[in-house]
C-alpha cells in the first residue's frame, strides 16, 4: 500500500539536477552565441531535438516509459554539450550523427541513463573527430559577421561552405604555428600579431571560458557538484603549463592561456564533473579531475588533436571504476583502522 | 558552559514540523475501553505470561516476567480483568502477531502495592533487578532493557553519561514536552544513572531547537547542584542517533561493528527513560504509561500521557484526524513505518503517531536509475557509499554489500531522503541485511544438522557395538550353561563324550573347566578386548549424552524418536536387541 520510510523526501529529482545543469550553461552559451554568431543557438535546437528524438525510439525499443524517462533531463545535458563543444558552422548531419551516436550506442546500449561508462557527449566528440577531421576542425573565422540566416544556410547545406568562413581554434592554430614555424615562432609574438588571440586567450573566447566557469561556480554553490573535479581539473592543468612556460616561455603558452582557450572551463565544470561516468569518492573525484587536466594537456601540446579535453576525460572514464574501488572512504568509527 | 561540540558528517535537515504539537501542555489520554499488551516490548527475551484468562490484575501488577537477563517484565496498565492471552497483531512492520495479554480495565485504576527502592543504599545487583522487575527500558525508540545498559563495562572506565533529549526526527515532541514539564524528574533519574555508573561527566543533549526544554533542564539541574552540562546541540538530522549524539558530545566514534557504546567508556540514555527509571525507583512504579505525540494530518495536534497496550486508532481520535487520513504512521516520518492496523496497540517504544495522507506525505515519484550523484554519501551520517551499496543489494552480491560496511549502516534514512532518482536505498539495504542473517541462519543450521548427523553415526555404531557385546556374552553363558548340562548329564551316564563338547559353540570365563576349543576361546577374548578398547576410545574422544539420564529425559528422547518415525523423518532403528539375538 505504501512505500516505506522515510516518508519525507527532498524536493529534489533527476529532472531538476538536469534541467539545472542546462541553466549553469546559459552564461558560458550567451558569451558564445556573442562570440560566434546566433549559428550555436540553431545547434542547440539540432542537438536537442535529434536526441529526443534518437531517446524517445531507444526508450520505445527497450520498453520502457516514454514520458518518465524523457523529461529526466539527461538527453538534452548530452544534447547541449555536444552542440557547444562542435564547430558551430559544422553541417546538421554532423551534429546529429554525433547526437544520435551518443544517445543509442553510448548511452542506451550500455543500459540507459546511469549505466553509461563513459561521457556520451564525448564519445560523439571523439567519433566524430576521428570520423570527420577536417568538418571537426573548421571554426568560423575571427570577424566574421554573418547574420542567422546565412548561418542557418551553412549548417542546412544550402548555402556553399567556404574556406575563407572558417579558420582554426586558437589552440589548433598556436600548436599548428609553433609546430610548422619549428622555432622561428614565439608564444609572445603570435599573440601579439595574429587578430584570432585576445589579451591572453583566444579572443572573445575568455568570455565564454569566463561563462562557464559563472555556472560551474553556481552548480557548485547549488551542491550539484563537488569542488573536487573542477579544482583538480584547473589545479593539474595550472600547474603543468605553468612549469612547462616558466621552462620556455617562447614555446610553451601560459597556464591562463590554457585555462581560457578550448574546453578547459567547459570539461573542468560540466564534462568531468559527470557523475555517471565519473569518480564518486572524493579522492578519487580528485584523482580523476587531475588525470584530466594533465591529459588535456599532454593531447593538446604534444599529441595530435587540436583540444585533449574529450580524450582526457575518456582515459579517465576507463580509469575511473578502479580508482574509486582504491579510494573508498573510511566509514564511520573506522579511520584509525583505515 | 562552553563546549567544544564536534560534528559528524552528513546528516539531512528535513522540515521540523515540530511547532504543531509543543505549544500545548500533555494531556492525560483517557482509559481506553480495553489494554492489549504485547509481552515482546524490549529488545531481549520475550516475557512469559503469568496471568490467566479470567484473573484480575491491578494496576501496576506484573503480567509478564523478564525471560533471562536481557528482558525486562510487563506490568497491567490499569486494574481490571484479564479477558485473554492470546495472539494479536503488534504495532511491528511486519505485520505479525505476537502474544498479548488483553485486560478490559474495571474503572478503578486501582494499584498494587508499590515497593520503592533506596538506590544509593542498596546493592546494585538489587537496583538492577528492581529496574528489571519494574520493565524499564529505553524509550528512545529501541527498547533496550535499562538495567542492561547500566552495567558497568568490565575493564572500560566509564568517561561519559549522555542523555538523549535531541529529538531529531520532524514532528515528535513528547521528548521536548517532558523536559518542559518534568525536569525535575527526568534529572532526578539522570543522576540514579549517574550514582550506578559512575561517569566521569554527564552530558545531556538537546537541539539547539527546543529552547524552552534546554531551559527547564538548565533550572532543573542547577537547583538539585547536579554538576550536569545541558548542552544545546545544533539541529541536523540524524543527531538524536546515539552514535551520532556521542560523536556531536565527545568527538569519539563508535564503529558500527561495536555492538555496545559501553566498550569506549560512554552511554546514552533517553530522557524518557531517565524519567521512568525514577518513577520507578522513587515511586515503585514500574512502566506502565508513556508520553507520545499524535499529530499529522488533525485538528489538534498534542502530546498525551498514555496507557501501554491503548489501541492506537481510540487514541488517534483524540487529535481529531481529517477524513482523508489513510493510516498511522508510529515513530517519525524519518525512520517510523506505518502500522498494519490502527487497533495495534501502544508499547513501550510508541512515541509518536502520526495521522497519514497524502498532502503531507505525497506518493513516492517513481524510482529512476541511480546516476552515482553521490548526494547519498554526502547525506549518510556513517559515511558509507550508499549508492554501491545499492547496486550490490540489487545485483544480490552480498558479499561485496559486506566489503562496503552494509551493517553500519544504522537506516536512518538519510540517503533516500535526498536521492534524486526516489530510490528506496534503507530498503534495499534491509533487504540485504535480511538476505545475508537468513543465510547465516541456513548455514548454522546446516552445520547443526551436520552435527546432529555425525552423533547419529557415532550412536548407531556404539548402540551395535554394545549389541555385539551383549550378544558375545549372552551366547558365552548359554554354552556355559549348556557345557554344565551336558556334563551333568556326562556324570550323570558315567559317560564323557568328547565330541559333545567338542560341538559346544563357546565357553566362558564362568566354567572354564569345561572349555574345550581353545581356538575359538582366544578368537573371542582377542575380539572383546578390540570392542572394549574402541569403546574406550570413544569415550575418550566424545562424552556421552545419552547416558545417566533422568527418566524424564529418557522419555523425551524415546517421544522424539517415536515423533521421527511417524513423521518419517529417519528409519526406524533396524530391531530390537532381542529379536536380533542370532540363536
Amino acid at each position: 500500500m505504501f512505500a516505506p520510510a522515510p516518508f519525507l523526501l527532498k524536493d529534489v529529482s533527476v529532472s531538476q539536477v538536469m534541467i539545472q545543469v542546462c541553466v549553469a550553461l546559459i552564461p558560458g552559451i550567451a558569451a558564445y552565441a556573442s562570440l560566434v554568431g546566433p549559428a550555436i543557438l540553431v545547434q542547440l535546437v539540432i542537438a536537442t531535438l535529434a536526441a529526443l528524438l534518437a531517446e524517445a525510439i531507444m526508450l520505445k525499443l527497450r520498453g520502457k516509459p516514454l514520458a518518465l524517462f524523457l523529461t529526466d533531463g539527461s538527453a538534452i545535458v548530452t544534447a547541449w554539450l555536444i552542440a557547444l563543444t562542435f564547430p558551430p558552422l559544422a553541417p546538421w548531419w554532423l551534429v546529429v550523427t554525433g547526437t544520435v551516436f551518443a544517445v543509442v550506442v553510448a548511452k542506451h546500449l550500455y543500459g540507459g541513463l546511469g549505466q553509461n561508462p563513459f561521457n556520451p557527449a564525448m564519445v560523439a566528440f571523439a567519433v566524430c573527430i576521428v570520423a570527420f577531421p577536417a568538418l571537426m576542425s573548421q571554426w568560423p573565422s575571427v570577424g566574421l559577421q554573418l547574420g542567422l540566416i546565412d548561418q542557418m544556410n551553412i549548417i542546412l547545406g544550402w548555402a556553399p561552405r567556404v574556406d575563407t568562413l572558417t579558420g582554426a581554434t586558437p589552440l589548433d592554430a598556436m600548436k599548428t604555428a609553433l609546430k610548422l614555424g619549428e622555432g622561428s615562432f614565439d608564444v609572445s609574438t603570435l599573440l601579439a600579431n595574429q587578430d584570432i588571440y585576445g589579451n591572453f586567450a583566444g579572443r572573445g573566447w575568455e568570455w565564454v571560458a569566463a561563462g562557464y566557469l559563472l555556472g560551474g561556480l553556481w552548480l557548485w554553490h547549488r551542491k550539484l557538484i563537488t569542488w573536487h573535479v573542477p579544482l583538480a581539473f584547473v589545479a593539474s592543468l595550472s600547474l603543468i603549463s605553468g612549469a612547462l612556460w616558466l621552462y620556455n616561455p617562447s614555446q610553451f603558452a601560459s597556464p591562463l592561456f590554457h585555462l581560457l582557450s578550448g574546453g578547459a572551463m567547459l570539461g573542468a565544470f560540466f564534462i568531468a564533473t559527470d557523475p555517471v561516468s565519473g569518480c564518486t569518492t572524493p579522492r578519487g573525484k580528485l584523482i580523476f579531475g587531475a588525470g584530466c587536466g594533465l591529459l588535456a594537456y599532454i593531447i593538446r601540446v604534444f599529441g595530435g588533436y587540436p583540444d585533449g579535453v574529450a580524450f582526457a576525460v575518456l582515459l579517465m572514464n576507463l580509469s575511473a571504476p578502479v580508482i574509486d574501488l582504491l579510494t573508498q572512504p573510511p566509514v564511520f568509527g573506522m579511520k584509525d583502522k583505515a | 558552559m562552553l563546549m567544544n561540540l564536534f560534528k559528524f558528517k552528513g546528516g539531512v535537515k528535513p522540515p521540523s514540523n515540530k511547532l504543531q504539537s509543543n505549544h500545548l501542555p500533555i494531556a492525560q489520554a483517557p482509559m481506553p475501553s480495553r489494554l492489549v499488551v504485547p509481552l515482546h516490548q524490549s529488545i531481549g527475551g520475550t516475557p512469559r505470561p503469568i496471568v490467566a484468562a479470567g484473573d484480575h490484575v491491578l494496576k501496576g501488577q506484573m503480567i509478564g516476567e523478564a525471560d533471562g537477563w536481557i528482558s525486562a517484565a510487563v506490568h497491567a496498565p490499569t486494574s481490571g480483568t484479564v479477558v485473554e492471552v492470546a495472539m494479536h497483531v503488534r504495532p511491528h512492520p511486519s505485520g505479525l502477531d505476537s502474544l498479548c495479554v488483553v485486560i478490559e480495565p474495571d474503572g478503578k485504576d486501582e494499584w498494587i502495592a508499590r515497593t520503592p527502592i533506596d538506590h544509593k543504599a542498596a546493592a546494585p545487583a538489587d537496583v538492577f533487578h528492581h529496574l528489571q522487575q519494574c520493565g524499564i527500558v529505553g524509550l528512545g525508540g529501541a527498547g533496550f532493557p535499562a538495567h542492561g545498559k547500566l552495567t558497568p563495562s568490565t575493564g572500560v572506565p566509564m568517561d561519559e553519561l549522555i542523555i538523549n533529549g535531541a529529538e531529531c526526527e520532524p514532528f515528535i515532541t513528547c521528548d521536548d514536552l517532558l523536559m518542559r514539564e518534568r525536569a525535575d524528574e527526568v534529572v532526578r533519574g539522570i543522576a540514579v544513572f549517574r550514582d550506578l555508573l559512575q561517569p566521569k561527566k554527564v552530558l545531556i543533549g538537546i537541539e539547539d531547537n527546543k529552547p524552552e526544554a534546554i531551559a527547564a533542564m538548565r533550572a532543573a539541574v542547577d537547583a538539585q547542584k547536579e554538576p550536569f552540562s545541558v548542552v544545546a546541540v545544533p539541529t541536523l538530522y540524524p543527531a538524536g542517533g546515539a552514535k551520532q549524539l556521542i560523536r556531536v558530545l565527545t568527538g569519539k566514534e563508535v564503529p558500527g561493528s561495536m555492538r555496545s557504546t559501553a566498550d569506549m567508556g560512554v552511554q546514552v540514555f533517553n530522557v524518557g527513560t531517565a524519567y521512568s527509571a525514577w518513577r520507578a525507583v522513587a515511586h515503585g512504579e514500574p512502566l506502565i504509561s508513556r508520553i507520545l505525540t499524535i499529530t499529522g494530518n488533525v485538528h489538534a495536534p498534542r502530546n498525551y500521557e498514555v496507557l501501554i497496550g491503548t489501541p492506537m486508532d481510540e487514541l488517534l481520535a483524540l487529535a481529531q484526524p481529517h477524513p482523508d487520513t489513510d493510516g498511522i504512521l508510529m515513530g517519525g516520518p524519518m525512520m517510523g513505518f506505518l502500522v498494519p492496523n490502527p487497533q495495534v496497540p501502544v508499547v513501550k517504544t510508541t512515541n509518536c503517531l502520526i495521522a497519514h495522507d497524502d498532502r503531507l506525505f505525497p506518493p513516492k515519484a517513481p524510482e529512476m536509475p541511480c546516476i552515482r550523484c553521490g548526494a547519498c554519501a554526502r547525506a549518510c551520517p556513517h559515511e558509507l557509499q550508499p549508492f554501491e551499496m545499492y547496486w550490490f543489494s540489487r545485483a544480490k552480491n552480498f558479499g561485496k554489500t559486506q566489503e562496503y560496511n552494509i551493517f553500519d549502516c544504522i537506516e536512518c534514512g538519510c540517503c533516500s531522503y535526498v536521492c534524486p532518482s526516489r530510490i528506496p536505498l534503507v530498503q534495499y539495504f534491509r533487504f540485504a541485511k535480511s538476505e545475508i542473517w537468513a543465510r547465516e541462519r541456513e548455514k548454522n543450521a546446516s552445520d547443526q544438522a551436520k552435527t546432529r548427523f555425525e552423533f547419529k553415526q557415532y550412536r548407531e555404531e556404539r548402540e551395535k557395538a554394545d549389541k555385539a557385546e551383549k550378544l558375545a556374552k549372552a551366547a558365552a553363558a548359554q554354552a556355559a550353561k549348556k557345557a554344565a548340562e551336558a556334563a551333568a548329564a556326562a556324570a550323570e551316564s558315567g559317560a564323557a563324550p568328547a565330541a559333545d563338547t567338542a560341538a559346544s559353540p563357546a565357553v566362558t570365563a564362568d566354567a572354564p573347566a569345561a572349555t574345550v576349543n581353545p581356538e575359538k576361546e582366544a578368537k573371542r577374548a582377542t575380539i572383546e578386548a578390540a570392542m572394549a578398547r574402541a569403546k574406550a576410545q570413544r569415550e575418550a574422544v566424545q562424552p556421552k549424552n545419552t547416558e545417566n539420564l533422568s527418566a524424564d529425559q529418557q522419555k523425551a528422547a524415546a517421544d522424539i524418536e517415536a515423533r521421527r518415525i511417524a513423521a518419517h523423518l529417519i528409519e526406524p532403528e533396524p530391531a530390537t536387541p532381542a529379536s536380533e539375538k542370532p540363536e
